[in-house]
């Protein structure tokens, strides 16, 4: 399945991703819009899911689920706003925003991976049990 | 099943189309009226001056019924109304346990009115189907069913003579009936009884939600008081509603931020600590099983004991590892993280209507394990699940049942009744065939089944009247006041509880107060003072949650890491909080803690009024049988006899030794009877009543309740 893969060592805090990331999916540049989010400081930690799926089963409607590529999406036609997924995501990375009464995720599309001047993040094809990667 | 021929059967007797009123800030303020006597269908203006007084869910509830009914009125005369709400905060899903519905009627147990809270899908798709409430009034000539389209703004109501009316099977079929699709099913909710509730007063309603992932329609209940009795009384097998679309903001909410950001970090506590805490997601209220008879709180053999050896077999693991599965998730409503439902999935019935039938069963819960189980003595789980199954599709109150039951079976092993009176049934403790054939029974309406399901006050007449028992001796043991059976806590030696369940409104049900840790074992409020400002505070706080449409289980099952620290932590100050933000946040309003008291406040009072208006809620109606209070019987005694030794040298300064156990419980009965006349008078005294128990017109005027109705009852009381 399509991960986004991390390096913290190699984030140098500069923010591209999320910028690239916020600016793509809700036209801003917001980084509490962005699915990928670099806590900043004397060493850079990049939070980002790892689509583990705990979210899929979390969900009251059943809305989240994965793709063809083994990306966990979100159906937000059919989402009923619980962030249910929001509280119970082991990695802190399901995110949610007042703007919007749905959650949103990182669906590895690579936007960021390709603006990232340090490859501290990568898009990686990698079997399912291959998340302990991460 | 086939439905198109069930439907083909149903006979149209009104239309009625509407445009759905448009949700503002957790209300439409329109509420929808159904007289099923003369088949008229209308909707009503909320003014402004009801909702600012009564709020919302049960505060509407009662507010109508008063208006509906005469002092005289009957449960079963037509004018009885049966009135579901939700409340302002009912229908919003990211705070955990927010799709309420209350339901109110004058309760044939009672004869006072009865408040009901109750989970499923009807309360929030009644509201964003345009109704911040539902009155029924009236009664059908033949079974009929009301069915609320929300998106088309259509009801009908319609005779419908072939549908089941057990709750399970009723619920499967209209479900299946006015849904398009399998994935429509889950925009479905009925409100079914059950055939025990066509002749046992004990009668609960069944509100359906579908669960797609186990893909059948699950049942909640709104167990007490009587309100599937008085649904069949009214030939109503189910009311239906259909709304498709839900959303996180349909409440339209003023400051959806403010909920968000409660119910967030809700949601992350429960997934942080619910696993060391109560387990609410992984087996319920019935994690609370052995705990309860570790510290000898587990009524047993019709509340004499406190314990027993047996209860091993039905503590909460066995129905964990044997039974029961939860987490896919188990919420009532969308959003709720706590997750407390739980079923038995293919369970094969041994007995009954559907032995054989392999069954999805909700439950148990606590209340069911100890009512059902513990006391009466029966320790088997698949026997539990067994009579809850039946309980629930047959439409039958599992606590005032078990109580009832417990009830019946003690006076069988003291000879006060026999076969000859149970029509052959061996009513010993721990018969679980006999409780369950009492049941089938009562669902048919014969032999000693049905009187069981008359409660305990009518069987201790019958027992009197047909068979020679002794009154006072009845009086002690029957666990009701009111009318109402007790709840599943053996309130003994926590005078704060016999309060807690004394001094209510509808009767001694345990959602108002529930202070038995405080008081027994944390010794929390040792003064009467302590104890009425518990048993002012906490029955108002939890009186906020029917006005609101919102779960009280959210509130204390789960609790903050640093909660212990707060200055006040059984009141569990950072949630009390949350409910703040959320009530603003829907609603746009600006309280604080104080003044969501005081919200409770105007409508307990309400409550208490009303009682007193048909000629209860005085200070005699809130005696409590002394079973709860004190050891009855010899046996009682001598199995805690090193405590109450104790207790008569420590506290009555009195010399057991030497001294016959009767006379030392004839001691003990002076002496804790005393007591709980002495903390009603410091509970009244605090809630703003007179010594007898009416709330003071002072009073009234200082919660902003001085209503020319309400004024009109009390005066003639002070």
């Amino acid at each position: 399945m399509k991960i986004l893969v991390k390096n913290d060592d190699l984030c140098i805090g500069c923010g591209a991703c999320e910028e690239v990331c916020s600016t793509a999916y809700f036209k801003e540049n917001n980084i509490e819009k962005s699915c990928i989010q670099v806590e900043k400081g004397e060493d850079n930690k990049i939070n980002v899911c790892n689509q583990c799926g705990v979210c899929i089963d979390i969900c009251p409607v059943m809305v989240i689920g994965r793709n063809k590529s083994g990306v966990v999406r979100i159906n937000k036609r059919d989402c009923v706003g619980c962030f249910m997924c929001v509280g119970f995501c082991p990695e802190l990375s399901m995110r949610q925003h007042d703007d919007y009464i749905e959650p949103f995720k990182c669906v590895a599309c690579g936007l960021c991976a390709r603006k990232c001047p340090t490859a501290a993040i990568a898009i990686e094809d990698v079997e399912k049990e291959g998340k302990e990667k991460l | 099943m086939d439905v198109k021929a069930l439907k083909a059967a149903h006979k149209l007797l009104a239309e009625y189309k509407y445009e759905p009123a448009k949700l503002k800030k957790g209300y439409t303020d329109k509420t929808l009226y159904i007289n099923i006597g003369d088949n008229r269908i209308e909707a009503k203006d909320v003014p402004a001056s009801m909702k600012e007084k009564f709020i919302g869910g049960k505060g509407y509830g009662l507010k109508y019924l008063w208006d509906a009914t005469t002092p005289e009125t009957k449960w079963n005369d037509p004018e009885n109304e049966i009135v579901i709400a939700g409340g302002p905060l009912c229908g919003i899903t990211q705070y955990p346990g927010a799709g309420k519905s209350l339901v109110v009627t004058i309760s044939p147990m009672t004869d006072i009115p009865i408040d009901s809270n109750v989970g499923g899908y009807f309360g929030p798709y009644l509201k964003f189907s345009g109704w911040d409430a539902l009155e029924i009034q009236g009664k059908a000539k033949e079974d009929i069913i009301i069915y609320i389209d929300g998106n088309n703004g259509v009801i009908r109501i319609d005779e419908a003579p072939l549908e089941a009316i057990d709750g399970h099977v009723v619920s499967e079929e209209l479900t299946e009936m006015y849904a398009d699709s399998e994935e429509d099913k889950k925009n479905i909710s009925v409100i079914s009884a059950g055939t025990a509730a066509n002749h046992a007063n004990i009668g609960l309603l069944n509100f359906s939600f579908y669960d797609i992932r186990r893909r059948v329609a699950r049942l909640k209940q709104a167990g007490r008081g009587g309100i599937g009795r008085v649904l069949r009384d009214k030939k109503i097998k189910a009311i239906v509603i259909k709304f498709k679309g839900t959303k996180g903001d349909l409440n339209k909410p003023a400051n959806q931020s403010l909920i968000n950001k409660a119910g967030i970090k809700l949601h992350k506590q429960i997934h942080d600590y619910d696993d060391v805490q109560c387990r609410m997601r992984q087996i319920g209220t019935a994690n609370i099983i052995e705990v309860m008879d570790e510290y000898d709180l587990l009524p047993t053999h019709n509340y004499q004991y406190g314990n027993h050896p047996d209860t091993h077999k039905i503590a909460s693991n066995v129905f964990v590892e044997k039974y029961i599965t939860q987490g896919m998730p188990d919420g009532c409503w969308f959003g709720c993280s706590l997750s407390c439902a739980k079923a038995a999935d293919n369970f094969e019935l041994k007995t009954g209507s559907y032995k054989g039938h392999k069954v999805t069963i909700d439950g148990p819960e606590y209340e069911n394990a100890a009512g059902l189980g513990s006391n009466c003595g029966i320790f088997d789980p698949e026997m539990i699940l067994e009579a809850n199954f039946y309980c629930d599709t047959y439409g039958v109150d599992t606590i005032s049942f078990g109580t009832i039951c417990a009830f019946a079976m003690e006076c069988y092993e003291r000879g006060i009744i026999n076969k000859e009176i149970t029509g052959g049934l061996e009513l010993k403790f721990g018969n679980a065939i006999a409780q369950l054939e009492l049941l089938h029974q009562m669902s048919r309406g014969e032999g000693f089944g049905a009187l069981i399901g008359l409660g305990v006050k009518q069987l201790k007449r019958i027992f009197v009247e047909e068979h020679g028992a002794d009154p006072d001796f009845l009086n002690d043991i029957g666990m009701e006041q009111k009318g109402l059976e007790v709840s599943e806590y053996l309130p003994k030696e926590s005078l704060a509880q016999q309060g807690g369940y004394g001094l209510t409104n509808k009767g001694p049900q345990h959602d108002e107060a529930w202070l038995i840790f405080m008081d027994m074992v944390n010794n929390q409020i040792p003064t009467f003072e302590d104890k009425a400002e518990a048993l002012h505070y906490f029955p108002m706080f939890r009186t906020w949650f029917g006005l609101m449409g919102l779960c009280k289980l959210p509130w204390n099952d789960t609790s903050p890491p640093d909660n212990h620290l707060t200055d006040e932590p059984a009141k569990m100050p950072e949630h009390v909080q949350h409910y703040v933000n959320i009530y603003n946040g829907v609603t746009g309003s600006n309280i604080d803690k104080d003044e969501l008291i005081l919200q409770s406040e105007r409508i307990y009072n309400f409550q208490r009024i009303f009682n007193i208006r048909r000629g209860k809620g005085l200070r005699k109606h809130d005696a409590m049988p002394y079973r709860a209070i004190g050891p009855v019987t010899f046996e009682e005694y001598e199995s805690r006899k090193e405590r109450y030794d104790q207790q008569l040298k420590d506290l009555l300064d009195y010399n057991p030794e030497g001294k016959t156990t009767e006379e030392k419980i004839k001691i003990m009965r002076e002496y804790r009877l005393n007591q709980y006349e002495l903390l009603t008078d410091a509970v009244y005294k605090r809630r703003g009543w007179t010594p007898n128990g009416v709330p003071t017109i002072e009073h009234l005027s200082k919660i902003g309740m001085e209503l020319p109705e309400l004024v009109e009852v009390v005066k003639n009381h002070i």
